[in-house]
């Protein structure tokens, strides 16, 4: 599913809505959570998941092909944890609502 | 930094702000896209948010565990695991906004 199919079965699901409008808001959504995560904020939406943004110190690398060694600087990597109820949905566990 | 949570609320205010829907409808979108992502990720579809990253349902074969405590070893069944992945643009726009290294010159647009 990219994120046009998404817009699309919002679409059928809300014929009243424009598919302009659907497409503001699916884009406000992830827009807002990457918003969220530049401001080093975790971002938790229960049932689904929690996305955080983790710190990865500088370190003295390895370019795996030729063996040299490079620095690799500081860098902050975004980092998603499945909720619980997802997680037991995926594995066909239905019923618990709450995380 | 880590002092702020963003919940299902702060997106609802978002969309509320953004388009002129009602508080409730703009909740309950929000609801709906996470419900309809969770959906096509349980029939194992992948879903790619481009600008944002992807969703991906990985099967793991059954392996022997431990219990750390204990040392006790248990079998840890065959399941499925969600990985995501985050998309460039969004690495790139967070490290441009926390001052780590981005993996692209500093030039496109975010």
């Amino acid at each position: 599913m990219t994120k046009s199919d998404l817009i699309l079965r919002l679409a059928e699901k809300y014929p009243h809505l424009l598919q302009r409008d659907i497409e503001r808001i699916v884009n406000t959504v992830f827009d807002e959570i990457s918003n969220a995560l530049a401001r080093n904020n975790r971002v938790e939406l229960r049932g689904f998941g929690a996305f955080s943004v983790k710190k990865r110190d500088a370190r003295q690398g390895r370019n795996p092909r030729t063996g040299e060694s490079v620095s690799v600087s500081e860098k902050f990597v975004p980092f998603f944890k499945t909720g619980k109820q997802l997680r037991d949905r995926l594995n066909g566990i239905e019923g618990t609502s709450d995380e | 930094m880590t002092d702020t949570t963003v919940t299902r609320a702060q997106l609802a205010e978002a969309v509320y702000q953004e388009v002129g829907l009602s508080r409730n409808d703009s909740a309950q979108l929000v609801d709906v896209i996470l419900e309809e992502v969770s959906q096509a990720l349980i029939r194992e579809e992948m879903v790619k948010l481009s600008s944002f990253g992807s969703f991906q349902v990985r099967s793991k074969g059954q392996r022997v565990g431990r219990n750390p405590k204990t040392g006790q070893e248990v079998p840890i069944l065959p399941r499925k695991v969600l990985v995501f992945r985050a998309s460039h643009v969004l690495k790139d726009k967070i490290n441009r906004a926390l001052g780590g290294t981005t993996s692209t010159p500093a030039t496109g647009s975010v």
